[in-house]
Formats: structure tokens, C-alpha cells, sequence
């Protein structure tokens, strides 16, 4: 094996579980050492499946996986002694302590124990761990445990290391330490593979093999993949009113292919050779310009461009009058305590009717503690919540029928075929006779389940899972939409398609609050809250916090560096 | 309104158990297992015996007693031995039960009309079958010593006893243990099923779902109650079906009043089940949760030991036990025909038990939201 010889090499492989699609149709591609190769795609598109595979834990139906040089099928136990491996939920004892967790790995791999106080010395330096080596693993961070998950796949220095999905459960500042860690150990050759359904990931990897639904969408480096839009992203600004409408406008134009929102402005990919038009609404001319194309500009582009900026959804809504100026959702002084640790200390906010609001944090921050006091889930300790007028503690019922709400992980009843879901769900809110029958076949004929109605909720694909989950959120036409991280994982197109809905609806005067952790969702919200420590520490439109930051030398901050600076500010003002 | 929401949720309770292979199977399985376990294999009376006869005596009265011994249908084999070193090596290795040593003068000392003896030695090891068959043995020897020219003398004026077994006249074991298991299984089904349906629920996420919805927490606790008492209603009528027309039980009594307390004693079991169901985060911590109590309350029903032999501070617990009223219940509407006021006299402590777990449960539910 000579030196620029790839780590791991995958020739037309093809995996099949059962009688469903291939997990895998006919992939290949190679991993180099000393680069970052990123496994993109949204959830179930492959990306676990292909890692199990190199590490020989699982064996192809077709097709030869080698690494380093060996073959997966017949030198596993070769392949397993020189990789480092870290799966998706990092097998770390959550009742041992961060030095009893490296012990046990040392001891599992076999680490002689003379090397052992410099191997754990080097690795907490390392990953910052050194403080908390007595902490049990159970009480760290989700940025903190996945870091001590890598120390411990570090403990013998492999020559290829898998992560599988590193960065889910981690928040932004977290996940750039990771980053740099990594990026540091392929200095010194070591391969790297790094699983994401986070596009902007993606972007920063040497090199990505992009899946979706186990079809290999693309190999190279990431600029490559974003040249085929080059030119063709634009950022339209100064639309001054309805940039919701604008963007519905923009996205039913046949030469655009994928366009969101973000902040005041509107983001448009465009086909070739074609510019975007005015806004038609009467507005002053808008400002245009081209600007640096993303990864997901061109995923969607090879995908064949996002879905159209109609809801049909939305069209059938009986809006909600917005003349009248009390708000929708109000949080005055909510406050959780467990015990003697406050989750959430008097967060105040209120959602005028027909606005998104957006609860933005890190994991563990607060900002579910909030959703869940919101939605009458938790019961605050003090302060009150409100919707639609109906205090969540008095008229809990009343205020309950007023609201739809979609929970981050898919909750609907997976034995239950969808349309027994859809009949559950309409029966709960009231729903019968002809009103039933006509909101459930309006669902179907929307969301396009026709086919689909006698299926098992859970063998559905998780877009569509993802889609009958809004369709019974909002059977009974709620005024108020409580949104809990409604788009992790699923694929871009999906999460376009959906917030064509949302947005659809929130013009008739629908209300909604969504936590979420993807910046590009924070920036559809006409408000966010920016949750830290369980005190909301910025609260204000996208702009206004990227404003906040804006400096001479960052200015034009993405959400995300808002999000770190705010973070960061905040908590250099506690030290002081 | 508050019937369309309670309609779908007990639909959707029925939908959840019945889609799901694994609550399919154990709806199918268990009941079958227990039916056929109780009813054939676990069996309390004594059957297949064998003996060992140690006999040195020639007189055909010890002849008589031997061939009524081999006549007794008890009695699977019997085995003679002329040493008594035989007797001991037999009983140690568990080749017999009971050895019957007959002495050398037994037959003369009948003809003389004086007192003879039989020695039987039995298997303390076993003590519940050993003491049974002492009792088959005796009988023999009872009804020998009827027929000895002394026992004839005596018969004039002696006070005979003559039992007869009311209800069972012959003492048939499944007449008993049958209208047994239509208490059990309502109890194994309807816990298994009740303390599953809401942690399955939180482990899956769909509780905060419900949670949201306008169904209050009583409506959401009626739509968790009623579909667990409909499954256990549909395997107390499977096993009647199978106690009368394949065992051949009698049915003396009202099935209207085995129906009418059958649904106070769901109700409390399956307030039992939500209550373990309400305390456990997990599946597996309320399948546990629902033996942890599902063990003591056969033990302590009656079932199979009667609780007027349990020690005395062990007794009061079994108050708490629904399957002891219920048991009382059943054997009576099966076996005699139990008069009304009995059947409401036990169907009262399932009415106060039933209120007791379902507030418990309830309470536990709400606090839950803290």
C-alpha cells in the first residue's frame, strides 16, 4: 500500500435490509488520509449504513469495502484494531465518571498502561476535559460528551477515524471546537470521515460524498459542487412589505429554482442564464445582488430545484382576523426551577397574530423547558403563559383547542396506519361527521397520502412522516402552531415544502413558535429569543441580532456567528 | 364534543394493541400457555404413584390388602421386595413414594381377633403428595379391616363416617382450577395491557402529544380504562366458553352476576395497571412493575392455598387483593349457585379497591406534569 493510496475504498457496494429500497444502490467512492471526507445527506439517505460498513460491523450485499488495505468481509477484526469508531451515541457509561469512561475504553483497547498517563494527558489537554475528569459523563454538555466520546475513540491513535454524526445535540460553539480538534489530527495524516445531515458542515470538508436515499448524488470537493450555481445565487433585499408573499411569488416563477428567506432579505437560486424580477408588490425597486453560493443552493439545484411557493394548505385556511392587536402567545416572567437549578428564569415575550417567533439555544439551554411551560406541558413555577386569551393553568382545555402542535421527534402512532392517525387526531380535537370527513380528505388530497392511507405510520419515509405530523397538527385549524424543531434531519427539499406551508399560513393570521437549532430555520422567524442559561439574552428580528454583531471585521455575520458572539458576550459579562 | 374525543381515544387504544405484533402476541399467547399449564400439567392431585410392598406375611389377608392396593387406579405400579435394606435404597432414589411393610403375624393376629398393624413408610421429601397418599392408603386399610371378622363384630354398633364432596362430588380437579383461571387471566391480560399503554406512550413520545391535545386527564384515563377492561371482558367469555364446553364444568349460577362484578374487578385491576403504569418511565419498568405484583396476588388470592392457613398477620394483605374477592365470585357462580347478596357482599371491597387505584393513578398522572 503506498502512502497516497486511498484509506478506504468503496467499489459499487449495494445494501439491503429486508424488502424495502437499497439503504445503498450502487455506491463508490475513496477516503484520503489526512483530509476530512464528509458522508452528507439528510437522515436515512445511507450515511450510517456506509460507516457500519467500513468498520466491517456489517457486510455488504454487493460490491467490496477495503480499508487500509484490507478487506472488510474477511480482515474485520485487522480493519476494527486500526480504526477509531465513534457512532452516533457514543457508548459512554453515563454513571462513570469522564477518567473512569477513558479507564474502561483504555482498558477495552488494550492500552498498555505505561503509555496511559500520556495518552489521557495529551487527550484532555486535548478536549478542554481537564477540568472535569471527575464529573460523571451523565452530567456533561452534549458538545462536552461528544468530546470525551472522541477522546476515548482517540485512545489509540487510529489511522482512520468514523464519526458518525458528530454535531447532532451539540450547539454552534461546540461544534466549531470539534471541528478544530478534528481538523488538527488529519495534520497528521489521519483520515478522517465525518457523517452530517447539516449541509453547512458540509461545506467545510475537504471532500463530500453526498447520498440521498442511498443513491450517491455526488463525490469531489464541496466548491466544486457549489460552482454549478455560481452566478446564479442572489440575494434580493429591501423588500418593505410582505416578504412572505414575495418569496410565495418568487418560488411559483418557473426560472427560479430554489429560494428562503433570510432576515429581511429573500435568498434566490435562479436557473441559468436568468436574473431575478421585482417583487411585484408595489414596493420600491428592490435591491439585487449575487452573492457566495452554499452547499445546499446546489444540493437542491441537482435535486431538481425545491417545491413551489403555493400551500394549498394555507389557500384553504379561513384566516384569522389580524385587526385585532392582542397577541396570540404571551410568556410574562415563566420560570422553571428543578430543584434549586432554574431551567427558566422569567422569560417574557409575546407573539403578535400571524408572526413566526423562534426560541433559539443550545441543547439543555431552556428553550424546551419554555416551549413545553408554553404549550401547558410543564407547569411553571412561577410567572404565566397565555394562549389565544386562555390562561394555560385555568382554561387549559380551552387554550389546548386553540393550538396545533408537532413535537421534533416523529409522534404520531407508528402501529397506526395514516389514516387511522389522521382519524385519531381529528376525533381528539372535536372533529366529526362531515367535518371530519372533509378536513381528513383535504389532508390527503394536500399532503398527497391517497396512496399511502392504509400504511403503518412508521414504515413511512421520514418526509412523510414529517408531513402527516403538520397535517394532523393542524386538522382542527389551530390559531396558535407550537413547532419543536419541526425539520431535524429531513431532507432540504422537505423542509422547503414545509415552510411554504407555514408561511402560507402564517399569512392568514396563524401563529407560530418554533424552537429549533438550524440557523437558516431561525431566519424565517419575524422575532427570535435567544435562549442561554435559561435566560433569554438577545430577543429581537434576525437582523437586528446579526446587527448586534455586525464589527469591522465580520460585517456581514451569518445567524450562527450571531448566535456564538451573543453566546460569547453573555458569558464574559457573568465572569465580570 | 367530550364523546367524539373519548370515542377516538378508545379506538386508538384498541388500534395501538392490536396492530402491534407484540401486543398481538401476548393478547394470543399467554392465555393459551396458561389455560393449558393449569388445566393439565400443574395438576395437585396424586396420580402415577408408584409403591414398594415388603409382605412377610403368607395369610391371604395380607394377600386381600396387596391386590386392593394394585386395584386402586392411584397406584401406578407395585413392586415387592423380600429385604428391608430395598425399602430404604427405593425411598432414597425417589423410586417410590411409600413402602407398605406388612409383619409375619398379620393375618393370625386377624384370625385371632387381636389388633394387626401395617407399617408404611413414606417420602418426607414430598410431604404434600406423601401426605396424600397415607390418606389413599389408609382408606384401603380402613376398608379391610371393615371386612375382618372383629371389624364385622364392631360395625353393629360403631358411628360411620361417609363423606360426600357437595358441588364436586368427585373431587375433579379442573372443575376447580378452571373457573380459577378465568380470574387469573383477567388479571395477567389486563395489567400487562393497562401498564404498558402509557409508558409505551412516553417511551415513544406520544404522551406529551395527548397532553397537548383538549382531552382532560380523566377523559385521557377513561380512554386508557375501558379498552383494557373490553380485552379482559373478551378472555373471561373465551375461558367460560372453555371451562363449560371443553372441561365440561358445570354452570350452576347467574352469568349475569359473573359479568356484572367481572367488570368492577377489571376496573380494579386495571386501576392497578394505570397506577404501575403512571409510576414507570420505561416498558420494561412497568412489564416489571405489573409481576412485582402479579406474583404475591396469585400467592395471596386463594388460588391455590386457602388464606385461612396463612399466618394470621398475613391475611389482612390480602384485603388489597382484588383475585381473592373475585375468586369467591367465580368458583361460586360456576360450582353453586351463589346467591346475589354474596356476590355484592365481594363485589364492594373490587368497587372501594377500583376507586382507590384510579384517583391513586390519576393523582400520580397529574403530578407527572410538575
Amino acid at each position: 500500500m503506498s502512502d497516497n493510496a486511498p484509506f478506504v475504498r468503496i467499489a459499487d457496494v449495494v445494501k439491503r435490509f429486508g424488502d424495502a429500497p437499497p439503504a445503498l444502490d450502487h455506491i463508490s467512492g475513496e477516503i484520503l488520509g489526512g483530509r476530512i471526507t464528509g458522508l452528507v445527506g439528510p437522515d436515512g439517505a445511507g450515511k450510517t449504513t456506509l460507516i457500519r460498513l467500513m468498520t466491517g460491523l456489517m457486510v455488504p450485499g454487493e460490491g467490496k469495502v477495503e480499508v487500509l488495505g484490507f478487506d472488510t468481509v474477511t480482515s474485520a477484526a485487522d480493519i476494527q484494531a486500526a480504526i477509531g469508531y465513534m457512532p452516533q451515541r457514543f457508548g459512554l457509561y453515563e454513571d462513570l465518571s469522564v477518567q473512569e469512561n477513558l479507564n474502561l475504553y483504555a482498558d477495552l483497547r488494550g492500552l498498555p498502561l505505561g503509555e496511559r498517563t500520556a495518552t489521557f494527558d495529551e487527550l484532555l489537554e486535548f478536549t478542554d476535559l481537564k477540568r472535569f475528569t471527575t464529573r460523571l459523563a451523565g452530567k456533561l454538555s452534549g458538545g462536552m460528551k461528544q468530546k470525551l466520546g472522541l477522546a476515548c475513540a482517540l485512545l489509540r491513535k487510529p489511522r482512520l477515524l468514523l464519526l458518525d454524526e458528530p454535531g447532532v445535540g451539540v450547539d454552534p460553539i461546540s461544534r466549531r471546537d470539534l471541528w478544530k480538534m478534528v481538523e488538527n489530527l488529519t495534520k497528521e495524516g489521519i483520515g478522517v470521515v465525518w457523517s452530517t445531515a447539516y449541509l453547512d458542515e458540509a461545506e467545510a470538508c475537504d471532500s463530500v460524498l453526498l447520498l440521498n436515499e442511498g443513491k450517491l448524488l455526488f463525490t469531489g470537493s464541496p466548491i466544486e459542487l457549489t460552482e454549478r450555481v455560481a452566478d446564479r445565487v442572489f440575494k434580493v433585499s429591501g423588500i418593505t412589505q410582505g416578504r412572505r408573499q414575495a418569496l410565495a411569488r418568487y418560488l411559483d416563477d418557473e426560472n427560479v429554482v430554489d429560494g428562503v428567506i433570510q432576515g429581511e432579505a429573500i435568498r434566490l437560486v435562479m436557473k441559468p442564464q436568468t436574473m431575478p424580477g421585482g417583487p411585484d408588490d408595489g414596493s420600491v425597486t428592490p435591491k439585487m445582488a449575487t452573492t457566495t453560493p452554499r452547499f445546499e443552493d446546489a444540493f437542491i439545484d441537482m435535486l431538481g430545484g425545491g417545491p413551489g411557493g403555493r400551500s394549498k394548505l394555507a389557500e384553504t385556511q379561513t384566516p384569522f382576523a389580524v385587526e385585532n392587536a392582542k397577541p396570540v402567545i404571551e410568556a410574562h416572567g415563566l420560570t422553571k426551577r428543578f430543584g434549586d437549578f432554574t431551567a427558566a428564569d422569567t422569560i417574557t415575550f409575546d407573539i403578535p397574530r400571524g408572526q413566526i417567533f423562534g426560541l433559539l439555544g443550545p441543547n439543555g439551554a431552556g428553550k424546551s423547558t419554555t416551549f413545553k411551560m408554553l404549550c401547558g406541558l410543564l407547569k411553571p413555577t412561577a410567572g404565566e403563559g397565555r394562549v389565544a386569551g386562555f390562561d394555560l393553568r385555568r382554561d387549559a382545555a380551552e387554550a389546548r383547542n386553540r393550538l396545533g402542535y408537532m413535537a421534533q421527534k416523529f409522534s404520531l402512532y407508528g402501529d397506526l396506519s395514516v389514516a387511522q392517525n389522521l382519524s385519531f387526531f381529528a376525533g381528539v380535537y372535536g372533529l366529526s361527521g362531515t367535518r371530519k370527513r372533509d378536513r381528513i380528505q383535504l389532508m390527503t388530497e394536500i399532503f398527497g397520502f391517497a396512496r399511502l392511507l392504509d400504511m403503518s405510520a412508521k414504515d413511512l419515509p421520514l418526509g412523510l412522516k414529517q408531513r402527516l405530523a403538520l397535517a394532523c397538527a393542524v386538522l382542527h385549524e389551530p390559531e396558535a402552531l407550537f413547532l419543536d424543531e419541526p425539520t431535524s434531519g429531513v431532507d432540504p427539499i422537505t423542509r422547503r415544502e414545509f415552510w411554504t406551508h407555514i408561511n402560507g399560513l402564517v399569512e392568514k393570521g396563524v401563529t407560530v413558535l418554533v424552537t429549533t437549532h438550524f440557523m437558516d430555520e431561525a431566519e424565517y422567524c419575524d422575532r427570535i429569543s435567544l435562549i442561554y442559561r435559561g435566560r433569554s439574552i438577545a430577543l429581537g428580528s434576525p437582523d437586528e441580532l446579526k446587527a448586534q454583531v455586525a464589527s469591522d471585521k465580520l460585517p456581514d455575520p451569518t445567524m450562527e456567528d450571531a448566535f456564538i458572539a451573543l453566546v460569547e458576550g453573555s458569558e464574559a459579562k457573568e465572569a465580570a | 364534543m367530550w364523546w367524539t374525543r373519548l370515542r377516538a381515544l378508545i379506538v386508538k387504544e384498541l388500534l395501538a394493541v392490536l396492530r402491534d405484533p407484540k401486543g398481538r402476541t401476548v393478547l394470543i399467547v399467554p392465555p393459551i400457555l396458561q389455560l393449558l399449564v393449569f388445566s393439565y400439567a400443574a395438576t395437585l392431585e396424586v396420580t402415577n404413584v408408584d409403591v414398594l410392598v415388603l409382605n412377610r406375611d403368607n395369610g391371604h389377608w395380607s394377600q386381600d390388602l396387596v391386590q386392593e392396593i394394585q386395584g386402586s387406579p392411584t397406584f401406578r405400579s407395585v413392586r415387592f421386595t423380600n429385604s428391608p435394606d430395598e425399602v430404604r435404597l427405593s425411598i432414597d432414589t425417589q423410586k417410590v413414594i411409600a413402602a407398605i411393610e406388612i409383619g409375619p403375624t398379620f393375618s393370625r393376629d386377624i384370625e385371632a381377633g387381636l389388633p394387626a398393624e401395617v407399617q408404611v413408610i413414606l417420602d418426607g421429601r414430598r410431604s404434600n403428595a406423601s401426605q396424600i397418599v397415607s390418606g389413599y392408603l389408609g382408606r384401603i386399610v380402613g376398608a379391610l379391616a371393615a371386612e375382618t371378622p372383629a371389624g364385622k363384630r364392631m360395625a353393629a354398633d360403631a358411628v360411620t363416617v361417609v363423606a360426600r364432596n357437595w358441588f364436586n362430588p368427585n373431587l375433579t380437579y379442573q372443575w376447580f382450577m378452571v373457573p380459577n383461571l378465568v380470574a387469573s387471566i383477567a388479571l395477567l391480560i389486563g395489567l400487562i395491557v393497562t401498564a404498558l399503554s402509557i409508558a409505551r406512550e412516553r417511551e415513544l413520545g406520544t404522551f406529551d402529544q395527548l397532553m397537548v391535545s383538549p382531552l382532560r386527564t380523566h377523559e385521557i384515563l377513561i380512554g386508557k380504562l375501558i379498552p383494557p377492561m373490553m380485552i379482559g371482558l373478551f378472555h373471561i367469555t373465551i375461558y367460560i366458553l372453555a371451562a363449560v364446553f371443553i372441561f365440561g364444568v358445570p354452570l350452576r349460577g347467574s352469568l349475569l352476576l359473573l359479568y356484572g362484578s367481572a367488570v368492577f374487578y377489571l376496573a380494579s385491576v386495571v386501576g392497578l395497571g394505570l397506577f404501575i403504569s403512571a409510576l414507570s418511565m420505561t416498558q420494561q419498568q412497568a412489564i416489571l412493575g405489573a409481576f412485582l405484583f402479579m406474583v404475591p396476588a396469585m400467592l395471596l388470592s386463594g388460588f391455590a392455598t386457602p388464606i385461612e392457613n396463612m399466618p394470621s398477620w398475613l391475611q389482612p394483605i390480602t384485603y388489597v387483593n382484588p383475585l381473592r374477592y373475585f375468586l369467591v365470585i367465580v368458583k361460586g357462580v360456576f360450582l353453586k349457585d351463589i346467591p346475589a347478596v354474596e356476590v355484592a357482599r365481594q363485589t364492594i371491597p373490587l368497587l372501594v379497591i377500583a376507586i382507590v387505584t384510579l384517583s391513586a393513578a390519576s393523582w400520580l398522572f397529574r403530578r407527572r406534569l410538575e
